[in-house]
């Protein structure tokens, strides 16, 4: 036992190493203030899809929590088969004592296997006061709260290139309308207001999902996830009609739907940062800043700027994401350790030792906005909380995976087929009503 | 099969019927590995396909009547029947080809070895290259930039592609994207966008009036102030000319007279106008550049992946054939050639016809190789048009695994596969039985 554990501890410890220096002097100090050291003796592992950058800044989380309780905590990264590597250790009956878990659906999941141990109050607690409801209803399963959102994602941003609007002469829109006129004024002035990373699915999900939700409503949005309304649903067709305005028109897509369909999610970034913007401005979620820093080496703030994806025909302006839960595995060798640990990620320290080092937003309203980096970050987890309850997930996140998650195929498929051809509305609901009534039923 | 072929080949071999047992314990350890590896999977699919999704429900033969009515699925069938149709044949024809020609040329080895080489790169990476070389943007696709460039040198590059006239304005757009205007005044005013003020040439001025005179004069002009501003269709300040735009003067469809524009953008036109004449900016001035051919486009993608198939496979045939041309008599073609054939006859008459086996087995083999292909399909075809260009064994992997985990409906999928593929094989058995005898 002991033997085994040697080896990953040890590449771990190299790695605890560099970051330990790294943070002693920022957060590790205030979490030693606190340290009480109850839990010293244990050894926690957790496991994540995470890994690069952001494997490192959650690491610097483990640090704190091990600097406040003397527990050692160990990570693993399950790469992108998180479901397949906690089935196959629970089977094996070594599990981890706690996963970090994307959607709702993979908790549900979980929880239907009987892999989840439910939160204990004082997590429940703690997510009462910090969170908005929302959140913990995304990490309950029938009646009993099994994951708590630790990171969130914002995912109704638009990414502007400041120069293009400077030369147009345009201001970041606050309505749909005026982004289709700013988007007009932008191709007057010669440079193509969108590029749409259409090659790839999930980009055009995205764009229908908050043309959605800010047009029917967080209610309907919900019932339209659930497949309690038809997509054929005059919501749908009037989302779709709206979402054809930008679709269908040249001057506003550069390349036209052809060319849109023709590029993928780095180089519609890059059409819109890179050397020779081909357009203006490009939507997508918080993420795209990682893009143009990592990939463009611009700055974001200054480079690339960002304003919130506008309200839709009098609605409120949508809030939509994605965030990651941790859950705590039925059968974990230190339940209780486990679950101090998610009570510690729910409150706001953990939160901020994370914030600090940057790509993290919280959904905890107890942060202070002043622990994040840059304007850009603060202004995502400032959208994230004050949408409060008005919050979406991701829907094709939600949705089974054939219909939303597959390339080639579902809502993907159907949307693609919808930008090459957006004047056939009913057509595309049509096709997306089949393609998830075969996909729900499932 | 194999147990049996043998014994019949001994008919009066008494002693082995005598040691049956041992015969049989020698082929146990083959029959076992047969049975695992081969029989059992083959079983079970076929049990599989008759339960749904989850496994736990049986269906009958449901999972085969979503086969046969899902959209997909029949494109996919489709799209099988045109590889069968098109990749084996021609994938032999250049073979033969070129084991023909290789014959004749003093670097054949090093012919041979390169057209062999593609061989040598696994599909994958194949895939990626193709994937590449048939890229729709000119400065990745390889493909695309010839086409690009031959396109180029012979048709004029737009000087401003992509302007068009500002709406609003009383200009209009022809069918063949002609801008025109009306010119029944003196002076016309052609307000036009979508330049980037940035890429106008150097020598482009401020827009100026029209000087007023005799005939039709205008001007041409960039109806967007850098920053914003301005009036739309008027010429205010900080709007620069189009210098360089050709310009027509034209009664009813009849041109009478063309001038291009000053580097302010104005033109002057001597003849008068009348209620008929019209200015028009011939479309080749605006023309959105010339792109290349959508390669990876639904209509393309099929053949495209064959191109790239064929590349692959062309060597492996030339060298098959290759052999068997090296051990064809001399004598037949040497009669020939002394009858006064021409090569060409010698080729079709003789050749081929003594080829015909080796051309046989090269054929059959790429009929099994082309019913299974994945792969290429799956690494070459984007995102948008995977559905397009899917086959039955992508579309039983994708079913299966790719989302919708429908391990029932890929497993019905997979039956139908091998019910496709099964004679091809007993045609390509009985050949080697009679080649045997």
């Amino acid at each position: 036992m002991r033997l085994r554990n040697t080896l990953p501890t040890l590449a771990a410890s190299v790695v605890l190493a560099a970051t330990a220096t790294a943070c002693g002097s920022g957060g590790g100090g205030t979490a030693a203030g606190s340290a009480t050291q109850e839990l010293k003796g244990q050894s926690l592992t957790v496991a994540a899809v995470w890994s690069g950058t952001e494997q490192e800044n959650f690491k610097k989380v483990l640090d704190a929590f091990t600097a406040k309780t003397g527990a050692t905590v160990s990570y693993t990264s399950t790469g992108d088969n998180l479901s397949t590597v906690v089935g196959s250790k629970i089977e094996g009956g070594d599990p981890m004592d706690v996963v970090m878990v994307a959607q709702p659906g993979v908790i549900k999941q979980f929880a239907d296997k009987g892999w989840l141990a439910p939160l204990s109050p004082a997590v429940t607690d703690a997510a009462k006061k910090n969170y908005a409801g929302i959140w913990s209803s995304l990490g309950t399963v029938n009646g009993a709260q099994y994951g708590l959102y630790f990171k969130a994602a914002d995912k109704s941003t638009v990414w502007y290139n400041p120069t293009a609007f400077q030369n147009a002469g345009v201001q970041p829109p606050a309505t749909f309308d005026d982004l289709l006129k700013a988007g007009r004024t932008l191709s007057d002035s010669g440079t193509p207001a969108f590029t749409i990373g259409g090659q790839a699915g999930w980009t055009l999900t995205d764009w229908f999902e908050n043309v959605y939700l800010s047009q029917a409503g967080p209610e309907l949005y919900d019932k339209l996830t659930r497949h309690e309304i038809p997509w054929t649903d005059p919501s749908v067709i009037k989302a779709l009609t709206t979402l054809g305005k930008v679709f269908g028109d040249q001057q506003l897509v550069a390349g036209g739907g052809q060319g849109a369909l023709q590029t993928d999610f780095p180089t519609s970034v890059q059409q819109v940062f890179g050397a020779q913007p081909k357009a203006a401005m490009t939507y997508e979620g918080d993420f795209v800043g990682g893009v143009i820093t990592s990939e463009l080496k611009k700055q974001v703030g200054t480079d690339a700027k960002v304003f919130p994806f506008p309200a839709v025909d009098g609605g409120k302006a949508p809030v939509m994401g994605a965030g990651d839960a941790a859950v705590v595995l039925k059968g974990a060798k230190h339940p209780e350790a486990a679950q101090k640990f998610v009570e510690f990620l729910a409150g706001p320290e953990a939160a901020a030792v994370w914030a600090k080092a940057g790509g993290f937003i919280s959904p905890n309203k107890a942060v202070d906005p002043s622990v994040y980096p840059d304007d850009t970050t603060r202004q995502f987890a400032k959208s994230v909380i004050d949408a409060g309850d008005a919050f979406r997930f991701d829907m094709s996140d939600q949705a089974p995976a054939a219909f939303g998650g597959t390339a080639g195929q579902g809502e993907w498929k159907d949307l693609q087929d919808f930008l090459a051809n957006p004047s056939d509305v009913q057509g595309a609901a049509a096709k997306l009503e089949a393609d998830a009534a075969k996909a729900y039923k499932g | 099969m194999s147990l049996r072929s043998p014994r019949r080949d001994r008919a009066s071999g008494g002693a082995l019927r005598r040691h049956r047992g041992l015969a049989l314990l020698l082929v146990l350890p083959a029959l076992l590995l047969l049975g695992a590896l081969v029989v059992y999977p083959i079983g079970y699919s076929v049990a599989r396909s008759l339960f749904d999704a989850s496994g736990r429900h049986f269906v009958g033969l449901d999972n085969y009547g979503t086969a046969f009515t899902d959209h997909a699925t029949l494109t996919a069938v489709r799209n099988n029947a045109i590889w069968v149709a098109v990749a084996p044949a021609l994938v032999t024809a250049i073979g033969l080809v070129f084991a023909v020609l290789t014959e004749k040329v003093r670097w054949a080895t090093a012919f041979k070895l390169l057209v062999f080489m593609p061989m040598a790169i696994s599909f994958l990476a194949a895939g990626i290259i193709f994937r590449t070389v048939y890229d729709a943007d000119p400065h990745r696709g390889v493909l695309n930039a010839a086409a690009v460039a031959v396109h180029d040198t012979f048709t004029d590059e737009p000087s401003y592609p992509g302007a068009r006239p500002r709406p609003g304005t009383g200009l209009d757009r022809a069918e063949g994207g002609d801008v025109k205007a009306a010119a029944t005044t003196r002076v016309v005013l052609l307000p036009l966008v979508g330049v980037q003020p940035g890429s106008l040439p150097a020598t482009a001025r401020p827009a100026q009036q029209p000087a007023d005179g005799d005939g039709v004069s205008g001007t041409v002009f960039l109806d967007f102030v850098p920053g914003g501003g301005g009036h739309p269709g008027r010429l205010d300040t900080g709007k620069k000319g189009l210098p360089g735009i050709k310009v027509q003067l034209r009664d009813g469809d009849r041109t009478v007279a063309t001038t291009t524009t000053a580097d302010d953008g104005t033109f002057r036109f001597s003849a008068a106008p009348s209620a008929t004449t019209s200015v028009v900016l011939p479309a080749a001035d605006f023309a959105a550049p010339y792109r290349g051919v959508d390669w990876l486009g639904p209509t393309f993608v099929t053949p495209a992946v064959i191109g790239a198939y064929i590349w692959i496979w062309a060597g492996f045939a030339m060298v098959i054939i290759a052999g068997g041309l090296a051990n064809l008599p001399r004598e037949t073609i040497e009669a020939a050639r002394i009858d006064g054939a021409t090569e060409w006859q010698i080729f079709r008459r003789i050749t081929v016809p003594q080829l015909a086996p080796v051309l046989g087995v090269v054929f059959i083999t790429m009929v099994i190789n082309v019913m299974k292909i994945f792969d290429l399909v799956y690494i070459i075809a984007p995102g948008p048009v995977q559905q397009d260009a899917g086959v039955l064994a992508l579309r039983l992997y994708l079913v299966s695994f790719g989302g919708g985990n429908d391990q029932g409906l890929g497993s019905a999928l997979s039956v139908l596969l091998l019910l496709l593929v099964v004679p091809v094989m007993l045609l390509n058995v009985r050949r080697f039985r009679g080649s045997r005898a």
